[in-house]
């Protein structure tokens, strides 16, 4: 058994090693992505593989990396942490990417901060929990804001419009009840209460009973922290109900398709979000402008539908590795985790990212505006 | 908790009651000529919405939603005879598993073919935010389309069984294949105008409930899910029994939320099941005669 795993061990080395010396400096950089493109999550996963597609072409035709183009394979997990486990074992060991882009969502993400911990390749995650970062890893970063950032927004917001008393519905998925979580540690320190918080079934089409709930509560505004479908029902059964109490939404309502589903019940809707959405509303003095406007209008005229945040978080992800790269000393793992933490006024889609030793997602609360829908369409609030 | 309260879980309940109950039709009609449990019938409401709103792009909502009707029932009649009608040596268990595989192959096809984008059809009356008062109870418009037409189809069902040939027919297919074929009725012909009917009235719920619920891609296997509850809990083999049992789980379940945690819901469904399968397994209408007659 001995000599077995010791002839093993021997030719993986001898393999290993004639791999590395064949890299020439035309090889291809190879960059893993691991995206919910199909499944419960795939109106995250799918605008994020469509993104960093078109980008990768981008980056090729201007020469890749300082030379080299890059290379992407991109794995589909359906949401499925199993799967997102077993991919990123597959990228690191016999892809030997450089990096991973995603997973699309919180769940899988946590499920596999560790394995790039341990096998020390670095990890651009796309999902939103404070928990990625929250202990620092020193290979894992995240490109959305933080969802606490999102809460005290929404309680700036409600502070200055006079609001005390508020209901709160979140999915029961990890980004609903992260969001919940933080809605209730949050709301103390800005003397608003929660009346009710209550959680649904993700997959839920009819919310008029809990909403009857929280209404006989007599609560001045109702905040629902969600990314799935709901988010166009909830608008729409409040209004059945004749609650005319505003609804705050958290960021994960950043796509024009739910405001075409909640159609008039969307208006007014105030969230929290990137400002991708009014990116042709913002001074041109504004440092993102000009990354968010050549984003959107790339994605719209490939792909002929509206560009949403959450594209624009692996849009962040692959440029900060291919940034982080063209500067990193070598194209190796670490020299590469050093020079994406080194990285400091990065324009993106999402903020302009300055990442430290203990920040690794590198943007502040300013990096979100408060957004709100006029007209069917998003507009700063 | 005031009258007015009491009025609106009472009309939410309905709502959601009424959604259990158009999904648990379809199975109940399929089961009845062939002892065939469907799961795919959810696939069946999500085509509807999804073609009728890719249809009313272009036209307008009255035809849009007859032609998806058609279009859905076409595919049901089509899936019969392309796969059902090959599997005639298959288990009724086997033929379950059948079903499963065809729910996913739709499924794919409609991620393929709309995306994973969610689409809502047009209000039929109104819009998003009208809304009707009812004894100072608040409901949307469209939740009297959906209670209104569940009621003609339960109506329409009924007649067509009870008093139309080809309604006997099927029934007689149910009560015994063989027999009934022996009599000069064509069963094949019986089981595919069932697949049909069930996918038409499939469709034409997705139709309704698509501005409220909205339709996604991927929405049959959990309304699926809800439809077997209601099916099995009603009995199954009797549409009107399933429609009896869907507004009873919908406010079982709507009443549940005003004193418990939402999450909790489901796991409510849930035992009211497990109690009603042990203490009558045939179901809250159902015969223990005829459930002993039947494979499942």
């Amino acid at each position: 058994m001995k000599r077995i795993l010791l002839t093993l061990l021997t030719l993986t080395l001898v393999l290993s090693t004639t791999f590395a010396t064949g890299q020439g400096e035309t090889e291809t950089v190879k960059i893993g992505a691991i995206l919910a493109v199909t499944g419960g999550a795939s109106f995250l996963g799918a605008p994020e593989a469509k993104t960093i597609e078109m980008l990768a072409e981008q980056i090729n035709a201007d020469g890749g990396i300082n030379g080299r183009p890059i290379e992407l394979i991109i794995k589909d997990s359906a949401a499925n942490p199993e799967k997102a486990i077993s991919f990123a074992k597959q990228l690191i060991e016999e892809d030997k990417v450089i990096a991973i882009i995603g997973p699309s969502t919180s769940g899988e993400t946590m499920q596999i901060k560790d394995l790039c911990e341990s096998y020390k390749t670095p990890l651009v995650s796309c999902a939103a929990a404070e928990a990625i970062v929250k202990p620092v890893a020193s290979y894992v970063f995240k490109t959305p804001q933080k969802d606490s950032y999102v809460a005290e927004l929404i309680f700036q917001t409600m502070n200055s419009m006079g609001i005390t008393k508020i209901g709160v519905v979140a999915a029961n998925t990890g980004f609903g009840n992260a969001g919940k979580g933080q809605l209730e540690k949050y709301a103390p320190q800005y003397g608003i209460e929660i009346a009710l918080a209550e959680t649904y079934d993700r997959a839920a089409t009819d919310l008029t009973a809990v909403l009857t709930k929280i209404k006989a509560e007599d609560v001045q505004a109702v905040v629902n922290w969600s990314i799935v479908p709901a988010q166009a029902i909830v608008p729409k059964n409040m209004k059945q109900l004749g609650m005319d109490v505003p609804l705050f939404q958290s960021h994960g309502f950043g796509n024009i398709q739910y405001v075409i589903a909640a159609g008039e019940a969307a208006e007014g809707i105030i969230f929290p979000a990137g400002r991708l959405l009014v990116a042709n509303e913002l001074p041109d003095s504004d440092p993102q402008k000009a990354t968010l406007v050549a984003y959107k209008n790339a994605y719209e005229s490939m792909y002929n539908e509206p560009a949403s945040t959450f594209g624009g978080h692996a849009y962040d992800a692959l440029s900060i590795i291919v940034e982080a790269a063209k500067k990193a000393d070598s194209l190796s793992r670490e020299d590469l985790r050093n020079a994406i933490e080194d990285l400091t006024g990065f324009p993106g889609t999402g903020g302009v990212f300055n990442f430290t030793k203990d920040d690794h997602n590198g943007l502040g609360m300013d990096s979100l505006a408060i957004l709100t829908v006029k007209n069917g369409a998003f507009a700063l609030y | 908790m005031t009258s007015e309260q009491i009025l609106q879980y009472i009309f939410s309940g309905i709502t959601v009651g009424s959604i259990y109950a158009l999904v648990a039709i379809g199975y109940n009609i399929i089961y009845n000529t062939t002892g065939i449990i469907n799961l795919a019938q959810g696939e069946f409401v999500m085509l509807g919405g999804m073609i009728a709103f890719s249809l009313s792009q272009i036209m307008s909502l009255v035809p849009a939603v007859v032609l998806a009707v058609l279009i859905t029932g076409a595919v049901g009649s089509l899936i019969e005879i392309v796969i059902i009608r090959r599997m005639k040596k298959s288990s009724v268990l086997g033929m379950i598993v059948v079903t499963i595989g065809i729910s996913i192959i739709i499924r794919e096809i409609a991620l393929f073919i709309w995306d994973e984008q969610i689409r809502a059809l047009r209000f039929f009356t109104g819009n998003e935010i009208s809304s009707i008062d009812i004894f100072g109870a608040r409901i949307s418009p469209q939740v009297l389309w959906i209670v209104g037409v569940t009621a003609l189809i339960v109506i329409a069902l009924y007649l067509f069984f009870r008093f139309t040939l080809t309604g006997q027919a099927m029934r007689a297919c149910s009560s015994n294949t063989r027999a009934a074929k022996l009599c000069g009725i064509r069963t094949s012909q019986m089981v595919n105008l069932s697949f049909m009917l069930a996918a038409g009235i499939g469709a034409l719920g997705g139709c309704l409930v698509s501005p409220l619920t909205q339709t996604h891609y991927a929405m049959g296997s959990e309304l699926a899910i809800k439809g077997f509850i209601v099916a099995i809990l009603g009995g199954l083999g009797n549409p009107m029994a399933a429609v009896a049992a869907g507004l009873l789980l919908g406010l079982i379940e709507s009443f549940s939320i005003s004193f418990l945690p939402m999450v909790y819901k489901d796991v409510i469904s849930i035992l009211i099941l497990l109690v009603i399968l042990v203490l009558k397994p045939s179901g809250l209408f159902g015969s223990r005669q005829t459930s002993s007659l039947k494979d499942f």
